[in-house]
C-alpha cells in the first residue's frame, strides 16, 4: 500500500504530475481535478484521455502538461483506450516480458465523453472488469465545442443548443444519474467527488487505487465560461454544489453507500443557481416553478441517498 | 514443411494468429468474420497462445482497444468484416496516423442497405483512404501466407503502419480449401520478436500519445505519412522474397497470369480471378490472346508497375466488387490512373460484379472477353461503366 | 543531405519530452494580477491546492513562496480562497500593468 498522508504541507514538497503551461481557460476546474487525483497516490500511472476541453488544452503539438505516459486517441473511448493498455500490461507481464510495477490505469473524461458518447464503451469497459479506474470531470456541457447541451446539463439550464428562449425556457430534463448508473455495474467502487474538498476527493482516489477492479469517479468541475460566472469562482461554485446537495459527497463500496461529507445545513438550491448566469432566466418571475421543480428534483435524490445511506448502515449494523 | 490441412479462410487465419501469438487480441462478433476470432478465443482459453483477450462491446471499441494496446508496446491483432469495419472507420485513421502496427484479417462483405452479410469489397474499398496497408487474397492459402506476411510488413522499422488482409466473406472465408500450414516454429522465426517503438508503459519514460496538431504542422505529418506509403512496396517485396524461400509460395505486389504477350486482359482481385483464370485458358485454347493482372497490394497502390505491366494491352476489362456510386469502381479508378501515366494508353472498360455475394460464373468472364475481343478489334468503347450477373 | 522539416517529425506525432508544456508560458493571457502579502499569509496551501495552472512557488520545506507569474493566468480563485489572517487577505487581486 503507498497511500500517503494526506497533509498540505507534505503534498506541497512533493512533484505535480500535470505541468503549468497547459492551456486550460483561466479559472478552469478540470486542472485542479487532474492535479488533485494524480497527487492522491504515488503509483506509477497511465491515463487516457477522451477528446475534449482537458485533452485538447494540455496537448498541444510538441508541447505536453502529462508528466505521466497519456495517451488521447478519440472522443468516445477512453474507455476503451485505456482497456487496451491495461490488457497489454497484463500480457507483457503475465509473459515476462515486462516488470510489474504495481502501474494503475486511469481514464479522464468530460462528460460528454462519458454520459453521452462515450457510455457505451465505458459501460463496456466496467463490465469486462479492467483493472482502471475511469474519472468524469463533470461540467454539465459539451464546453469545448462551446457549450452544447449534453445529459449531465441540469435542468433549466441555459446553454446554445438549449438556449433560454421565448417558448422554451432551457433545459427541459433532469440531467442523466451517472454515478447511479455506473453502481449499477456492479463494479466495486463508485464515487462522486468534488475539488473544493479536495482531502475527500484524494482518500477516494487513494482507496480506489487499492481495490483491483473497475472504479468509477465522477467530479464536478466549474467551467466558467458555460456557467456563465466568474473566473475565480470554480472552488466556491463546487462549494455550493455539495452545501445545497445538488452535487453530495458519497461513496459506493461494494453495493454499500456511505455519504462522506453531509452539509452541517442544506442551503437551497438557489444558492448554487444565482451565481451562474446559465440559470438567470430561472430567476424571471414567469419561470418561478421552474426554480421549485430544480428544489423538489435535487431534495428528492438526497432523500433517496440519504435512504441508501441508512440502508448501509443497518447492513453494517447486522 | 508444415502440415497439408483442409481448412476454410477463418480457420487458416485463425491458425496463424495462433503461430504468431499476439499479445493482446480485441474483438467484437460480425458475420463472416466471427469464425476466425471464435476459433482463436478458444486456443486462449485452452491455453495455446499468450494473448490477452478483450472482448470489447463494439468494433469502435476492438479499434481502440487495439490502438490503446499497439501503443502500450506489443503485438496486437483484431478482424472485422462489412459493418464492423464501418463503424471502425473514425479509429483506423487514428491507427494509421499514429503508426501502430495493428493487423487486421478483413473478411470482405457487403455494406447495408439492404443488410446482406455476402461477399463484396464494398467493405474495404470505403477503408482505402484511411493510411492501412490493404493485402487482398485469392483463397484459403493467400490470406493465410499474407496474415503472416502481414506481420512482417506492418511492423518494418521502416515503416510502423497498419494493415489489413482481405478475403471474400463465405467464398474464402468458408469454404473449406487445401492449405499448406507452415511449422510453428518457422512462423516464429519469420515473424520474429516485436520491436516496441516509443511504448507508452516504458514508464520511465513519459510520452503523450494523441496531440492536437493544427494548421502549421498537421500538413507536414500527412506529408511524412504519404511518404512512408512509398516504401511500403518494397518491404512487401523484400517481405515475399524471404516468404518465398521459407515455402516456396511466390507472392508480389499483383499476379499476373498469362500476361506477358496477351493483348486483351482483365484485372480483378481476389476469389473471382481464380474464376477468370479458368476461362482464360478456354480462350487461349481458341487462340485469343488474353490474360490477367491480380491485384494484391491495394494499397499502396502500386501504380508504376502496374501501369508497365498492362501498358502492351489493347483493351482492359476492370472488374470492381464494389461500387462507388456516381463515379466509377474503385479500382477501375486505380487502373485507369495508373494507365493514363503511361504513353501507350489501352482501352479500359468497368464491370461492377458479385455484389452482396451474387456469384461471379463464367458465363460473365466469357461475356467480358467476347467484349474484350470486339474492343481490340474496333478500338471503340461503347459503356465504360455497366453492371454484370444483373437479374434482367 | 539535411532532413527536410517533415522527415523530422516524431513518429505518430508522439510527444516524447514529459510535461514540455512548461515551456509554453501562460502568463501574457493575466489582466488581473495576484498580490502576495506575506505578513497576512498563516500558510495553509489552500491557494497551491486550488491552483489550476500550477503556478504558486513551494520552497523545498513544503512553504508557500511567490507566485510564477511565467504561468498564472490571474484567475483569482486563490485571491477568493484565501482565508487570510485575522480578515485579512493576503492575497488580493490588481489589474495588470499597474
Amino acid at each position: 500500500m503507498t497511500t500517503k498522508p494526506l497533509r498540505l504541507r507534505e503534498l506541497a514538497k512533493g512533484d505535480e504530475r500535470i505541468s503549468h503551461g497547459h492551456r486550460m481557460c483561466s479559472g478552469c476546474g478540470a486542472p485542479i481535478v487532474v492535479k488533485q487525483v494524480l497527487m492522491a497516490t504515488d503509483y506509477p500511472i497511465v491515463a487516457s484521455n477522451a477528446t475534449g476541453c482537458l485533452e485538447v488544452s494540455t496537448c498541444i503539438q510538441e508541447y505536453t502538461a502529462w508528466k505521466i505516459p497519456w495517451i488521447h486517441s478519440a472522443f468516445e473511448n477512453a474507455a476503451a483506450t485505456i482497456s487496451g493498455v491495461e490488457a497489454m500490461y497484463r500480457s507483457l507481464v503475465k509473459q515476462g516480458k515486462l516488470e510489474d510495477r504495481n502501474v494503475k490505469f486511469v481514464a479522464f473524461g468530460g462528460d460528454g465523453g462519458t454520459y453521452d458518447i462515450g457510455f457505451q464503451s465505458l459501460s463496456g469497459a466496467m463490465e469486462r472488469g479492467h483493472d482502471m479506474m475511469y474519472i468524469c470531470y463533470d461540467n454539465g456541457a459539451y464546453m469545448n465545442t462551446g457549450i452544447q447541451r449534453s445529459s449531465a446539463t441540469p435542468f433549466g439550464a441555459n446553454t446554445t443548443t438549449c438556449p433560454a428562449g421565448d417558448v422554451i425556457p432551457g433545459k427541459l430534463q433532469q440531467r442523466k444519474d451517472m454515478t447511479k448508473i455506473m453502481a449499477a455495474h456492479g463494479i466495486p467502487y463508485v464515487a462522486q467527488a468534488s475539488p473544493s474538498s479536495w482531502m475527500d476527493l484524494m482518500k477516494k482516489v487513494q482507496k480506489a487505487f487499492e481495490i483491483k477492479g473497475p472504479k468509477f469517479l465522477n467530479v464536478i468541475s466549474p467551467c466558467n465560461r458555460g456557467w456563465r460566472s466568474r473566473t475565480d469562482d470554480a472552488i466556491a461554485l463546487s462549494k455550493l454544489a455539495v452545501e445545497t446537495c445538488y452535487w453530495p459527497l458519497y461513496e459506493i463500496e461494494n453495493g454499500v453507500t456511505r455519504v462522506t461529507i453531509k452539509p452541517k445545513e442544506k442551503k437551497p438550491l438557489v444558492d448554487f443557481l444565482k451565481p451562474q448566469g446559465r440559470f438567470k432566466h430561472m430567476f424571471s418571475p414567469e419561470n418561478a416553478g421552474m426554480l421549485t421543480q430544480a428544489q423538489e428534483y435535487v431534495d428528492a435524490q438526497w432523500n433517496q441517498l440519504l435512504k441508501e445511506a441508512a440502508a448501509g448502515e443497518a447492513d453494517k449494523a447486522e | 514443411m508444415g502440415d497439408i490441412v483442409a481448412v476454410t479462410g477463418n480457420e487458416a487465419c485463425a491458425q496463424a494468429f495462433k503461430q504468431i501469438n499476439p499479445d493482446v487480441c480485441a474483438a467484437y462478433p460480425i458475420t463472416p468474420a466471427t469464425d476466425l476470432m471464435q476459433r482463436f478465443s478458444s486456443f486462449v482459453n485452452d491455453g495455446k497462445v499468450d494473448t490477452e483477450l478483450v472482448l470489447v462491446e463494439s468494433e469502435h471499441s476492438a479499434m481502440s482497444a487495439c490502438i490503446g494496446a499497439a501503443a502500450a508496446g506489443g503485438r496486437v491483432a483484431t478482424a472485422t468484416s462489412s459493418q464492423g469495419l464501418a463503424l471502425m472507420w473514425e479509429m483506423l485513421y487514428i491507427a494509421a496516423g499514429t503508426r501502430l502496427p495493428i493487423i487486421m484479417p478483413l473478411v470482405n462483405r457487403a455494406l447495408s442497405a439492404p443488410l446482406n452479410i455476402h461477399g463484396d469489397h464494398s467493405d474495404g474499398m470505403g477503408a482505402r483512404d484511411t493510411g492501412w496497408i490493404q493485402l487482398y487474397s485469392e483463397n484459403a492459402q493467400e490470406a493465410y501466407d499474407n496474415t503472416i506476411q502481414a506481420f512482417r510488413i506492418a511492423e518494418h522499422l521502416d515503416i510502423r503502419v497498419p494493415a489489413m488482409v482481405c478475403m471474400d466473406g463465405f467464398i474464402v472465408s468458408h469454404s473449406i480449401e487445401r492449405v499448406e500450414y507452415i511449422d510453428d516454429a518457422d512462423v516464429k522465426k519469420f515473424v520474429g520478436e516485436f520491436q516496441a517503438v516509443n511504448p507508452l508503459l516504458d514508464m520511465d519514460k513519459p510520452k503523450s500519445y494523441g496531440p492536437l496538431i493544427l494548421t502549421d504542422m498537421y500538413h507536414e505529418y500527412k506529408r511524412a505519412q504519404h511518404e512512408v506509403m512509398t516504401k511500403v512496396p518494397n518491404i512487401v517485396r523484400e517481405v515475399a522474397a524471404d516468404f518465398e524461400k521459407m515455402t516456396g509460395r511466390k507472392y508480389d505486389l499483383f499476379e499476373t497470369y498469362r500476361l506477358d504477350d496477351a493483348e486483351i486482359a482483365v484485372v480483378v482481385m481476389s476469389s473471382a480471378a481464380g474464376t477468370t483464370k479458368d476461362i482464360i485458358d478456354q480462350y487461349r485454347e481458341k487462340g485469343i490472346k488474353v490474360g490477367l493482372l491480380k491485384p494484391r497490394m491495394f494499397r499502396p497502390f502500386p501504380f508504376l508497375e502496374i501501369a508497365e505491366a498492362l501498358q502492351h494491352l489493347k483493351a482492359i476489362a476492370v472488374l470492381d466488387r464494389a461500387d462507388s456510386f456516381g463515379g466509377y469502381g474503385p479500382l477501375f479508378s486505380e487502373i485507369t490512373g495508373a494507365v493514363m501515366s503511361m504513353n501507350s494508353k489501352p482501352a479500359v472498360i468497368n464491370k461492377i460484379f458479385g455484389l452482396g455475394g451474387r456469384d461471379y460464373l463464367p458465363d460473365q468472364a466469357e461475356q467480358v472477353l467476347d467484349e474484350l475481343v470486339t474492343i481490340a478489334k474496333t478500338g471503340k468503347v461503347e459503356t465504360i461503366k455497366e453492371y454484370i450477373g444483373v437479374r434482367e | 543531405m539535411s532532413k527536410k522539416y517533415w522527415e523530422k517529425l516524431p513518429q505518430g506525432s508522439v510527444v516524447l519530452e514529459a510535461g514540455s508544456s512548461a515551456k509554453f508560458k501562460t502568463g501574457g493571457w493575466r489582466s488581473m494580477r495576484p498580490k502576495w502579502i506575506e505578513e497576512n499569509c498563516i500558510q495553509c496551501m489552500f491557494c497551491w491546492m486550488y491552483c489550476p495552472d500550477m503556478s504558486v512557488k513551494v520552497t523545498a520545506e513544503g512553504k508557500r513562496a511567490e507566485f510564477d507569474f511565467e504561468y498564472c493566468k490571474g484567475c483569482g480563485i486563490c485571491a477568493l480562497e484565501c482565508p487570510g489572517k485575522k480578515g485579512n487577505k493576503a492575497i488580493v487581486m490588481e489589474q495588470e500593468g499597474k
